[in-house]
């Protein structure tokens, strides 16, 4: 069992900061636009995705994150893993009070309901 | 082709990421340190071509006379798990008895088959064993919602056919996992790491063997 969590573990992404539940963040995903001619290289380019981060499942290598937004009145839910390569960076905007780790509620919330009341952790204000 | 096989412990899934970035699903088997036990020629007294490997230690008491001095001739420590695999006549000469075989035979690109016992359900009904939809749990159903239905006519064919999908022992049977792909090879802790899943629970034996239809190594 201690062999397995180690395997995959060395693509394990250091440089990211850790993503808490309820915090709202930016992610920017590499997008790779496939060549139309022979001669092109295909193109990455950065996309962004911001939203609330609804859940985090902690699973080893096999870990990810779901973030929440709402897009044109739609509600869009993407789910990364946590070491993808394809993830360029990430921004936390804020970080949220929530009282529950699955933030699945905010599905059923529109609007003014659906906001999150900001925290400032406490590592950020001495700074 | 050449022949290659190795014994090895399923130790479980993970997944790791490709060039692309994409997941892939991985079977973590430990394979090896295996030992050449034994090398059978089509010359010989056999009359046909085999290589006998084995694969961990076994305690002592746990060996009977007859397998302990088989191994105190050889002078190898007796092991747990021996299976013999059909070799080329012309590819003995690479074995040698006595020598270790490890994860680093294969290479990540290969493709191999994996042998193992699937995991054993017991006797089960024909939803687990073969996806019945099983009958509706309301509107009158009276304790019958599990259960096959007919399974034949009666006056024509007045019988069973034979192979109906009925209730019985499920699992724990060989099965050969086909063409799985070697992602990754970590030497230093002979795993290697295969695309999909493989017979058997968590550290259940398998063989891992290099597949006939896909192998493209010499």
């Amino acid at each position: 069992m201690d062999v397995l969590k180690e395997v995959g573990m060395e693509s394990r992404r250091q440089d990211l900061p850790e993503i808490r539940y309820g915090d709202t963040v930016r992610v920017f995903v590499k997008i790779v636009e496939e060549a139309i001619s022979k001669k092109d290289k295909p193109r990455v380019r950065p996309q962004m995705f911001e939203g609330t981060v609804i859940r985090r499942k902690n699973a080893g290598a096999a870990s990810t994150f779901t973030v929440r937004k709402v897009s044109y009145g739609v509600g869009v839910e993407r789910v990364f893993p946590l070491f993808s390569p394809r993830i360029e960076k990430i921004e936390i905007v804020k970080h949220n009070k929530v009282r529950r780790a699955r933030l699945y509620y905010l599905r059923t919330l529109r609007g003014k309901a659906a906001r999150l009341r900001e925290v400032r952790i406490d590592s950020e204000q001495a700074e | 082709m050449k022949v290659r096989a190795l014994l090895g412990r399923k130790i479980g899934m993970s997944q790791v990421f490709d060039a692309k970035g994409e997941v892939v699903p991985v079977s973590v088997v430990q394979a090896g340190p295996c030992v050449v036990l034994e090398k059978k020629s089509a010359k010989g007294k056999d009359g046909y071509s085999a290589v006998k490997i084995g694969f961990e230690k076994a305690r002592e008491k746990s060996v009977n006379k007859p397998d302990g001095g088989f191994y105190k001739k050889l002078d190898i420590a007796p092991l747990k798990h021996v299976r013999e695999i059909r070799v080329p006549e012309e590819q003995l000469a690479e074995f040698e008895v006595g020598a270790e075989l490890n994860a680093t035979l294969f290479e990540v690109g290969d493709v191999v088959n994996v042998v193992g016992n699937s995991r054993g359900r017991g006797f089960a009904g024909v939803i687990k064993r073969w996806g019945f939809a099983g009958k509706r749990m309301s509107h009158g159903t009276h304790q019958y919602t599990r259960h096959p239905g007919s399974v034949s006519a009666h006056s024509w064919p007045a019988r069973i056919f034979k192979g109906k999908k009925m209730p019985g022992q499920f699992g724990n049977v060989r099965k050969t996992q086909e063409s799985l792909t070697v992602i990754q090879v970590i030497p230093e802790k002979n795993l290697l790491l295969l695309k999909g899943p493989v017979p058997g629970g968590r550290n259940s034996v398998v063989l891992v063997k290099t597949s006939p239809k896909k192998w493209k190594r010499g």
